[in-house]
């Protein structure tokens, strides 16, 4: 029985809630993209916890170091106009929506919480860059190959979308 | 502490993605919202990956899922410019241009 750490993951998991409530309650933009980058990187934390080294570092490069800096790029170019008053009229359909959706979530969780499987012993190499780098060459070149193709698309569908039409 | 606390966590931080995304009218945070559902996931699939480490199957899935993910933003945030230049504004309320 090798369980993860609970120390970490109470930590991780409560910065990653404020985090997330932070981003989705944020008037300012730029708060909500800060609230991104602590939800962020706690949950890169909570990957340690889970065994998971090379996604933890590919999650801070990616999301933290990638998306999040894009999201404040987009601001900075916006200025004030990133920000939108808050809506107003149909407060019954904005409401019944969000207590659905609450309802669901919370309906979804506590049935799952009851979920339980023993913590096997990790293996040499688990999670590490040799041991999930082979599994992603052996198993999953081809998609590996073409997400690459995938990503090329959206760089130059980003440039073609986003360039001015005057140019 | 079992698999079951990451599942509930999981599922909770995906509700609370879904709430932003419907509730909100900014599209920058609605896209933000996107990344925090994206995002958890990723936690439910190395959970699972972590309870039969014989394999990387779940590994290899969230490495694609964040690959993905990046794809995502960028296009999305694209077309928020674009969309701005448009109507000069980011509220989604006003995103009637296919409609009529």
């Amino acid at each position: 029985m090798t369980g993860p750490s609970v120390t970490l993951f109470v930590v991780t998991a409560t910065f990653a809630m404020i985090g997330a409530l932070i981003t989705i309650s944020a008037r300012r933009p730029l708060r909500g993209a800060m609230g991104l980058l602590v939800n962020i990187v706690s949950l890169a934390g909570m990957f340690l916890t889970l065994n998971a080294h090379l996604l933890a570092a590919l999650q801070l490069l990616v999301y933290a170091g990638a998306i999040v800096v894009l999201f404040v790029f987009v601001i900075m170019l916006l200025g004030s106009a990133a920000e939108v008053a808050p809506a107003d009229g149909r407060f019954a359909s904005r409401t019944l929506g969000i207590a659905s959706t609450i309802i669901v979530f919370l309906a979804v969780s506590s049935s799952v919480a009851y979920f339980d499987a023993p913590w096997e012993a990790v293996p040499d190499g688990f999670g590490t860059v040799e041991g999930l780098g082979m599994a992603i060459y052996r198993q999953a070149l081809v998609p590996f190959e073409v997400i690459s193709i995938t990503l090329l698309v959206a760089i130059i569908g980003a440039i073609t979308v986003a360039r001015s039409p005057t140019e | 502490m079992g698999i079951g606390t990451y599942l509930a966590l999981a599922s909770v931080l995906f509700g609370v993605g879904a709430a932003g995304f419907l509730a909100r009218r900014n599209m920058l945070i609605q896209l933000m919202s996107i990344e925090l559902m994206l995002n958890s996931v990723n936690v439910l699939l190395l959970a699972f990956n972590r309870v039969n480490p014989s394999n990387h199957d779940g590994q290899v899935f969230a490495f694609f899922v964040i690959a993905v993910a990046a794809a995502e933003a960028a296009l999305g945030l694209a077309i928020l410019i674009a969309y701005y230049r448009v109507t000069k504004t980011l509220n989604t309320d006003d995103a009637t241009l296919l409609k009529y």
